[in-house]
């Protein structure tokens, strides 16, 4: 898209398709990452009523964590948890455990 | 069968719009454009018409109005004048940046300082590079006859592009004219039904409109697409200019040439003030010199290359501007883009700007005699001036 | 209807991520409760004017609402969807629209108590059916700070700034739901982002009304209240608490408080973890503090008079 010329875009700055932000990735400007801790968790979803970022993942009924691809790493969530269920830590050493985890992965 | 009106400029509009019957019309009042929209309430409040009105709280407002039902899909004409003209400004370009097909007739009058309620072209002029396709109108019938072609042009896909249709405040838009309504049912066919590229009411298919280009850097190619709409516009212009000719026996094109054909001196002028010179230029005639008149309709775009071409074989050009750009001494803004059509010409008459009739001063016979006396001796030593405020108290 | 989260957890984000808001910001958290209680197989337009929101959330290509959008300038979101919404009239009316459509404005302070002032009176005024939501953040953030008509008297913003002259702000904001409210229309409701259940009531209503409806939600910016970002909620409820945004609705005419005060807290404790008033606590601007708490005790007893059955 970036590379369109002046005849390809749509007439008038339109956009025509809705949601493309969606596939926008906002969450390479995290410093900080929250994470669940699903024991601690009850569902009450204020998490999910407070985030700026629609980055809340419920699936069937079921708090099961961040959309980190959107997620800012605000802390709202966190802070706004009534059983600390949700903790943040910093985004290097989140990255830190994935790295662990991927070599793990490789590993076995 | 055609029927013959004797109707006021503004009814003029008005009775277009009853053919048209857009779906939206938001408008504010201002003189002496106002006589449009009363006439149009009427009409709604009667029955006659099912456009829905939105009596906005400005022109601005009435403007955004236009924009909002337009990227809605709809049909939306709106009219204006003067200080409306301008307080809409803002959203002129908006309008056309979103490529939306807005029709409005623009009843010209000055803009302030000092107020005055009276014609000139200053209004519109300011809107010249707002990517508006500007018509002009000389009298009832043109007015009429512009304001049915104007729904065609906007909406043609290769165009769409909003139009605005002038006409001389007071002397067009409050003077009695007779003038000929094509019949209801050939005028409704002629405009046929709108089809919206998008809409912000496809259920189906929910668009973005007025999205911010501040990173991706695109706004140069949307406004280079824009400029492609106006450049395609002439071709649509002549085209729905024949077709309207075909339905009304009466025929459109850039502009009309009165007594042309070996014209030595020609007058280039829009609106109005045409029907006056066009008698000056019979009596020039009878007197044995080779007089002309070159009426502009199609002010935006400009169509430079034609105009010069009409114009190549003149020994002088008069240009008449209702309004000044002051820039100095550059001269009235038809008089700016004639002198630049003819840079690369190889053949170039001797030009002359005549300012007349700002703030409604009138331009009677004796005057345009006297720019014709004038003009005739452009570039000679007589005659070395280049701009002339025609009628002013000196 | 009693308001599950449960529930509203299974409805389509109707505002995505992958906008540029910034972290924390409490627009989207109003847009996305606002959202949630529109009601479903009902399709929305919705119109922002110039600011944060707008600017965030539609960088082309990227569009961050599944329902459509238009932007249009800065003071006429207000007539920009009072034209969509008669447009929508004009097109059922001829049968070119068989949906059910409703309209929405989501306008800063800016665009609303402002700029946008004149034509948001006109929209309620002329009676589209449109729900009008300001989110509130009490300055114009989108262009870095300045002060607004709805700046609180004191608070320092970049075209209020305090120095040896100045103690911030030195006038009260002014009060925009009861001037909507003055308009008699069917709906009308002061809210705020942590009291979800409250804004969502309040939105329901809005979108029921047949006519126009005013929702006034404080949407706190960290970054011009200067408080660190994940107490948004925090100051939302804060305000709230000391009654500086009560929470309240005017309904056909009815003034209806919507959330017990228990106990009204000093305004103090919800300023001063605010950076926007931190020279307030400094010697020598304890006169404005008072006078800003006087101001709001007056607001609110007159309020809860308003509101007395």
């Amino acid at each position: 898209m970036r590379q369109w010329t002046w005849r390809e875009h749509p007439l008038g700055a339109v956009i025509p398709e809705a949601a493309t932000a969606d596939h926008y990735e906002t969450g390479g400007w995290r410093s900080l990452r929250p994470v669940l801790d699903r024991e601690k968790c009850i569902d009450c979803f204020f998490c999910f009523i407070y985030c700026p970022d629609s980055s809340v993942m419920v699936q069937e009924d079921k708090m099961t964590g961040f959309k980190l691809q959107h997620c800012k790493g605000c802390g709202i969530c966190a802070h706004e948890c009534p059983k600390e269920a949700i903790t943040m830590i910093n985004e290097a050493e989140a990255k830190g455990l994935e790295t662990c985890a991927a070599d793990n992965k490789d590993g076995a | 069968m055609a029927k013959t009106v004797a109707m006021v400029g503004t009814d003029a509009v008005a009775e277009a719009m009853r053919q048209i019957n857009p779906d939206v019309v938001p408008a504010y009042p201002i003189t002496p454009q106002t006589a449009v929209v009363e006439k149009y309430a009427q009409m709604v409040a009667d029955g006659i018409v099912d456009s829905e009105m939105i009596n906005a709280e400005s022109e601005h407002s009435a403007m955004s109005a236009a924009i909002g039902a337009a990227a809605g899909g709809a049909r939306v004409m709106t009219a204006t004048s003067s200080q409306g003209l301008a307080l809409m400004w803002e959203m002129l370009y908006i309008a056309s940046g979103m490529r939306l097909p807005v029709v409005m007739a623009n009843v010209n009058r000055s803009l302030s300082a000092p107020i005055n309620i009276h014609c000139d072209h200053s209004d519109s002029m300011g809107a010249r590079d707002s990517g508006w396709i500007q018509l002009f109108s000389e009298n009832a019938q043109e007015t009429y006859d512009n304001v049915l072609q104007a729904i065609r042009i906007a909406e043609h896909p290769d165009v769409l592009t909003p139009v605005m249709v002038l006409l001389d405040g007071f002397i067009i838009s409050h003077s009695i004219d007779r003038f000929d309504l094509i019949d209801d049912d050939v005028a409704k066919a002629f405009v046929g039904q709108y089809t919206p590229r998008n809409s912000l009411l496809d259920a189906a298919n929910p668009s973005c409109w007025g999205a911010f280009d501040g990173l991706g850097g695109y706004f140069f190619e949307f406004k280079r697409a824009q400029a492609e709409g106006m450049l395609k516009a002439p071709a649509v212009i002549r085209e729905v200019g024949k077709e309207y000719a075909e339905i009304s026996g009466r025929r459109y094109d850039y502009f009309a040439s009165y007594r042309m054909e070996d014209a030595e001196f020609v007058i280039v002028a829009a609106g109005s003030a045409a029907g006056t010179i066009r008698t000056a230029v019979d009596i020039f005639r009878e007197k044995g010199l080779r007089v002309g008149l070159l009426k502009l309709r199609m002010f935006r775009p400009f169509p430079q290359q034609e105009l010069v071409e009409a114009l190549s074989h003149a020994k002088a050009v008069a240009v008449f501007d209702r309004s000044d750009t002051f820039a100095g001494d550059l001269g009235g803004p038809i008089f700016v883009e004639t002198r630049s059509a003819f840079y690369e010409a190889e053949k170039r008459p001797q030009l002359m700007n005549f300012i007349y009739g700002l703030g409604g001063r009138d331009l009677p016979m004796s005057l345009v005699n006297q720019a014709i006396e004038m003009f005739k001796d452009a570039g000679s030593a007589e005659q070395k001036k280049r701009i002339v405020y025609l009628g002013l108290r000196d | 209807m009693a308001i599950k989260l449960k529930e509203l957890v299974r409805q389509k984000e109707l505002l995505t991520g992958g906008h540029r808001l910034c972290a924390g910001c409490g627009a989207s958290v109003a847009v996305r409760q606002v959202l949630h209680a529109l009601p479903e197989n009902v399709h929305a337009v919705t119109c922002s004017p110039t600011g944060c929101l707008e600017v965030s959330t539609t960088i082309y290509p990227y569009n961050a609402w599944r329902i459509s959008f238009i932007h249009s300038a800065f003071e006429n979101a207000a007539a920009t969807i009072s034209g969509v919404e008669t447009a929508y009239r004009a097109l059922k009316k001829k049968g070119k629209i068989s949906e059910d459509f409703r309209f929405i404005v989501f306008g800063g302070d800016g665009g609303t108590y402002d700029i946008g002032f004149q034509a948001f009176s006109g929209l309620l005024e002329r009676g589209h059916r449109a729900v009008y939501v300001c989110y509130n953040n009490e300055a114009y953030m989108n262009t870095g700070i300045q002060r607004s008509g709805a700046t609180q008297f004191g608070a320092w913003t970049t075209t209020s700034p305090h120095g040896d002259s100045s103690a911030g702000k030195g006038q009260n904001r002014k009060d925009l739901t009861a001037i909507a409210a003055a308009h008699n229309i069917p709906y009308v409701a002061q809210a705020a982002v942590h009291n979800w259940r409250d804004t969502i009531t309040k939105a329901r209503k809005a979108f029921q009304a047949d006519g126009p409806a005013v929702l006034n939600i404080l949407a706190p910016c960290h970054r011009g209240w200067r408080y660190p970002m994940e107490q948004t909620i925090e100051m939302s409820k804060l305000a709230t608490q000391s009654c500086i945004w009560p929470l309240y609705e005017v309904e056909n005419g009815t003034w209806r408080l919507t959330a017990k005060i228990k106990e009204k807290t000093p305004l103090r404790d919800y300023m001063k973890p605010q950076g926007r008033f931190a020279h307030l606590f400094k010697p020598g601007n304890e006169g404005v503090l008072d006078l800003l708490q006087e101001f709001v005790d007056e607001q609110w007893e007159r309020l809860q008079q308003q509101c007395a059955e």
